[in-house]
């Protein structure tokens, strides 16, 4: 599959950054013209990655991360990562209502809300290695 | 992000404005539980009619809110979500313990 336009962003791990994040996605996919609901499940899901990167990546600390999206003629893939400490195990990492941060009233629900709002979710993280988040979603057709 | 309060008979209004993120959550954290510090009401109702976009950071917030509230033997309920935030509440079971309403009003009676 050829994409017909790509984007690459790199920013401060900074929460200020979250809504730059997320609209910046929506505006770039906005030319595939998605329904609104779409655009909202972008958005979301962006959110929720880059939220990822600030606090369990960088744990608040200062790091960059990196987005980029390609789109395809009806769908669209964004990557989300960051070089912080990554996930001791993904697979807990990915159960509803787990946090491994408790003590910040963090809901534990940021990737059942990128697994239900996108098509496809690719979690890859090491240990010290960082991780990045491929998601991949679909739109209806015209 | 902005919050504001009012009240009626013994129900604290809490009207949430803008994008409910990990950002604004702290904000929105420390606004509500200084208000409930000083308030003698012990119900509250979050409306959400002008909240713009929310992520699962905001489910934690209401989330801590309910328990705080539930501990001060407080009802607590959710006014006036859009779409896009009911599915977020709905995914996370929030719904299953807070109950949500179309208006303020029968928010308030509900109490």
């Amino acid at each position: 599959m050829q994409p017909i336009n790509e984007m690459k962003l790199e920013f401060l791990s900074r929460s200020s950054n979250e809504a730059f994040a997320r609209v910046a996605a929506a505006a770039f996919v906005s030319q595939l013209d998605p329904t609104l609901e779409e655009l909202a499940d972008i958005k979301t899901s962006v959110s929720e990655a880059v939220t990822n990167c600030i606090i369990h990546g960088y744990e608040n600390g200062d790091g960059y991360i990196k987005m980029s999206c390609m789109l395809y003629e009806n769908s669209a893939e964004i990557t989300v990562s960051d070089q912080g400490r990554g996930i001791d195990d993904i697979e807990m990492a990915r159960q509803p209502l787990y946090t491994s941060k408790p003590e910040l009233e963090r809901s534990g629900m940021g990737f059942t809300v990128m697994e239900t709002f996108m098509d496809e979710i690719k979690i890859i993280s090491e240990p010290g290695m960082g991780t990045t988040i491929k998601m991949f979603k679909r739109f209806s057709p015209k | 992000m902005q919050v504001k309060f009012s009240s009626r008979g013994s129900t604290l209004i809490v009207a949430i404005y803008g994008e409910m993120d990990h950002h604004s959550a702290e904000y929105i954290r420390e606004k509500v539980d200084g208000e409930m510090m000083k308030s003698t009401t012990k119900n509250v109702v979050f409306d959400f009619s002008r909240v713009t976009f929310m992520d699962s950071s905001g489910i934690g917030v209401i989330m801590g809110r309910y328990k705080n509230i539930q501990k001060l033997n407080g009802k607590a309920v959710i006014a006036n979500v859009n779409s896009q935030v009911k599915r977020i509440f709905e995914m996370s079971g929030l719904l299953r313990i807070m109950p949500v309403y179309d208006n303020i009003d029968t928010a308030v009676s509900s109490m």
